[in-house]
């Protein structure tokens, strides 16, 4: 089992209601994200392409977040979830430092907190809340050991990229393109 | 950052919030917390499900309210089996929860007093708010007549409010949601096809082979529906156009973006009409089984060749055949979108015909992937004595404009203002769920009427600007805190959805239609308040429609049977639009008949003077007019708004990336507040963007007070369209300024 998320970029409008769901599904406090959207303009008008996608922890197999934790309290479970568990975390701060995609923060209580592909949902079933919820159903999620789920299908199919590719992570979120 | 240790400890003492958070991860690391873990999943299983739909926007989608027992929402989901949603709420309704936690919402009644020579408000009780209104619109009907109290409003309050102004006597009732939004494209298809567009629109977009966007930018307006098949049809491989002079987000995902000149967008429409007729792409047997006027508009269109439209839009020639030779190739299967705020330049309702020409000639409307043919279920009326017939109302005020089939506000205000030659003078106000503030163009005459006005009520859940001029300010409680009418959706398959209260209002506010029913009662309409809770008409209504209150409080929404026939037509049926003719009028007589052209022309339009760009406006996801601005929950996804410019004006005026600046506009007024400027390509070098409804100046929105600049502000030139009286407000420039130019400035 290796889960993973493939977000459209040709589908995706950048509405943010990803990055809400997340915040009332997992009680994030407000003023704080565990996903967001990132957009990108290339080009001189009027020959300009703009790409919007919503971005959060790619749960990487090469976790340089988990490798760095003082603690433990950063760990990967069964499926390749990377999860931190407050209380093991001191909040140092290093994972933070240590990942390339900025998808971790402080916590307002003193932890380290970051999209878990909402592992709670997972267990009864259901998708992600972001999943769930997007109005485009630009994101989709599955297992990539299994070759017939729609994430293995869509990566084979389609053109994809992962973020910061150079950085060795092996992220587990792809991107359309 | 030292450790943080002790602080977690202590939440975990603070109880289901804090703990919650954690739990998600606690489950995995060994055998208590994953108990603890499955303790607190259990408690969160048992949270309440309430019915509602949505009053975020107007799209009212469907959805389930989660809350525990201690009345905390947690979280709003899309109900899966309504049409509106699909399961699938926008931004604005998953964070819907914000109109219910925003503490700067009106908690009490106010009443305007004079204390110590200074105008306040003061609290009150509703006994007292009620009775002083009461005893108000008494005074107007015996000295002028009922009909002098008007009403302004939108949403789901503006219905129980229009019911008591109809008992009452008034049917002096409009709202912006005609006249500033989509009241042209209604006047201008319901000509053309003789029926309204309507909400939702019935754009098969998802079975679509080709959606043209005028102007329309889905996506960053989050009309639900209108947005997941626009994605399904992406899926699809359709193609989508996109007219506009900014790389919208529906701009961005188009094949072809046609980056028009602002106000010519008329001329583009002709030259596709004259490429379809000339070419012989258009639909010819729909044409000719329906249509009626064609030989006129072929001869009307020669001379709006695609090289004359070059000139004016600058989009060349080439471009303009080729995208209409696309769209003829996906017909029927093609979408003129009409828009939906399509309110510009005071020629809004003949550009919304030539889109409907256009969708005749590709024999769109009532085929699969163009127009589907739209169906409700219409709610019984709870029994009550027929209203009383005013002497003048809505159609009176707005007769200056003979095709206006809604009040028009801006005619309301203009007769709120007394003169000699004025016929139906409005005394008194009431204002329902509209930031009249912030909908209302020319803010001078705004407030030259409300200056006159005798007396005002506003009810709104927010202390939004316009309560700030009331006497009277009563506090609505929420769509999640309160029965509202049932909403029958007009769409593929009829279907209605119910709205309960998932929690006891908050503060003292009441939800409308209980304020209505008390001041009917004190008005002496009992009669049409026959119940004692609104609750009793719904459970009534759904008992008459075959169901009962107890089903819909399981399913939230219920389907009904199409009973009007296919959805669309059949080849070669005989079939009848409801126009004058019973055809589809590309000439329309009836536009002729009253001195208007019968098929449209491009009007020139003015353009900015040297120094000054094109104020374009318009929406973002996250926000639904400036209503929103101030939720803790939209608020922390957008705050402020910010004003494109593209980089060569940037450089000329030496802006910088996050910059902030003012904005003046040709007359002189001044944006209140700075707004910060982005730098983009995505938008022409003659005009600056921004998204509608920032800028608020009342002080009591903590979060959104003093935060980007107001649109609707700087809109003083209002372009009046005299079909339908609909103001045109996309002809106004700003110059933008570097430094503050009021120096009291208060921020």
């Amino acid at each position: 089992m290796r889960y993973a998320m493939v977000i459209d970029t040709k589908k995706c409008v950048g509405c943010s209601d990803c990055v809400v769901a997340c915040q009332t599904e997992n009680n994030v406090p407000i003023g704080y994200c565990r996903d967001w959207i990132t957009e990108r303009v290339e080009g001189t008008y009027p020959k300009v392409e703009l790409e919007l996608r919503s971005e959060r922890c790619n749960h990487c197999e090469n976790a340089p977040c988990v490798r760095c934790c003082p603690t433990g309290a950063s760990h990967i479970i069964d499926g390749g979830i990377v999860l931190v568990t407050p209380n093991e975390c001191i909040g140092c701060g290093a994972c933070i430092e240590s990942c390339p995609y900025d998808a971790r923060f402080q916590h307002p209580d003193g932890y380290v907190d970051k999209c878990t592909f909402c592992h709670h949902r997972l267990e009864k079933g259901q998708l992600p809340a972001c999943v769930s919820v997007c109005p485009t159903k630009c994101m989709y999620f599955g297992d990539l050991d299994n070759p017939n789920s729609e994430v293995s299908q869509l990566l084979k199919a389609r053109k994809h990229k992962t973020l910061a590719p150079e950085a060795g992570t092996k992220p587990h979120v792809y991107y359309l393109i | 950052m030292g450790t943080s240790r002790r602080k977690f400890i202590k939440i975990s003492a603070l109880g289901f919030g804090g703990a919650a958070v954690a739990a998600t991860s606690l489950e995995t690391i060994g055998l208590n917390s994953y108990l603890e873990g499955l303790a607190l999943e259990n408690s969160l299983e048992k949270l309440k499900q309430t019915a509602t739909y949505c009053e975020v926007c107007f799209w009212k989608c469907a959805g389930w309210v989660h809350s525990d027992r201690e009345g905390n929402i947690h979280k709003i989901i899309g109900n899966n089996i309504d049409p509106h949603c699909n399961g699938r709420l926008c931004p604005r309704g998953t964070g819907g929860v914000g109109m219910y936690s925003d503490n700067d919402r009106l908690k009490k009644p106010l009443v305007r007093k004079l204390i110590d020579g200074e105008e306040t408000f003061v609290e009150t009780s509703w006994e007292e708010a009620l009775t002083l209104i009461a005893s108000k619109m008494k005074a107007i009907k015996e000295e002028y007549g009922a009909e002098s109290m008007g009403l302004l409003k939108h949403g789901a309050p503006g219905s129980h409010f229009e019911h008591l102004f109809k008992a009452f006597g008034s049917d002096s009732i409009a709202e912006p949601a005609y006249a500033q939004c989509r009241g042209p494209r209604e006047t201008g298809f319901a000509l053309t096809f003789g029926s309204w567009v309507g909400s939702p629109e019935p754009t098969d977009i998802r079975d679509t082979k080709c959606l043209v966007l005028i102007g329309s930018h889905i996506g960053e307006n989050m009309h639900n529906t209108q947005v997941q098949e626009m994605s399904d049809a992406i899926d699809q491989g359709a193609t989508i156009i996109t007219v506009d002079p900014r790389l919208s987000t529906a701009a961005s995902k188009s094949q072809h973006w046609l980056a028009i000149k602002p106000s010519t967008d008329i001329a583009l429409l002709l030259a596709w009409m004259n490429v379809l007729i000339n070419e012989n792409l258009y639909d010819k047997a729909y044409v000719d089984k329906y249509g009626l006027g064609f030989e006129q508009l072929k001869a009307h269109v020669q001379e709006y060749t695609p090289e004359w439209a070059y000139g004016i839009t600058t989009i060349k020639p080439e471009e303009i055949r080729k995208t209409a030779r696309i769209m003829a190739a996906a017909a029927p299967a093609t979408i003129i979108h009409p828009g939906r705020h399509v309110t510009w330049y005071g020629d809004d309702t003949q550009r919304a015909r030539a889109m409907a020409i256009l969708n005749g000639l590709l024999g769109s409307w009532g085929r699969r992937g163009g127009f589907y043919f739209k169906e409700s279920i219409s709610v019984p009326k709870f029994p009550h004595p027929p209203y009383p017939t005013p002497k003048w109302g809505w159609e009176d005020i707005g007769e200056k404009y003979p095709f206006a089939e809604m009040g028009i506000t801006n005619e309301l205000i203009r007769a709120s203002i007394p003169s000699e030659e004025n016929e139906h003078p409005i005394k008194a106000w009431m204002v329902a769920g509209t930031n009249l503030n912030n909908s209302i163009p020319n803010k001078k005459l705004l407030e030259e009427a409300i200056d006159a006005l005798e007396f005002m009520v506003v009810v709104d859940t927010m202390p939004m600007e316009i309560t700030g001029y009331a006497d009277v300010v009563l506090p609505e409680c929420t769509y999640l805190e309160r029965y509202d009418g049932i909403r029958s959706a007009t769409n593929r398959e009829p279907s209605i959805a119910l709205r309960m209260p998932a929690v006891p209002p908050r503060f003292d506010s009441k939800p409308a239609w209980w304020i209505a029913k008390q001041l009917g009662e004190k008005l002496g309409l009992h009669d049409y308040f026959n119940y004692d809770d609104y609750k009793e008409v719904i459970a009534w209504q759904l008992k008459e429609m075959g169901t009962s209150l107890e089903e819909l409080e399981k399913i939230g929404v219920k389907k009904f049977k199409r009973k009007s026939g296919p959805m669309y037509l059949e080849d070669g049926q005989n079939y009848e639009f409801l126009t004058d003719s019973g055809k589809i009028e590309f000439y329309s007589a009836a536009l002729e008949r009253k001195g208007f052209d019968p098929m449209p022309k491009f009007t020139q339009h003015p353009e900015p003077q040297p120094g000054y760009y094109r104020l374009n406006y318009g929406r973002s996801p996250m926000h639904t007019f400036s209503r929103t601005v101030n939720s803790p929950n939209l608020n922390d996804l957008k705050s402020e708004n910010d004003l494109w410019v593209n980089p060569k004006v940037a450089r000329i005026l030496n802006l910088k990336k996050g910059q902030y600046v003012w904005l003046e506009n040709q007359d002189g007024v001044q944006s209140s507040f700075p707004i910060r400027v982005r730098v983009t390509e995505r938008i022409r070098w003659d005009s600056v963007y921004m998204v509608h409804g920032f800028g608020h100046n009342n002080k009591k929105l903590g979060r959104a007070h003093g935060k980007g600049a107001s649109d609707t502000q700087l809109i003083s030139q209002v372009a009046i369209d005299p079909i339908m009286g609909g103001t045109g407000m996309r002809g106004n420039f700003v110059k933008i300024l570097t430094e503050n130019p009021t120096k009291t400035l208060e921020v």
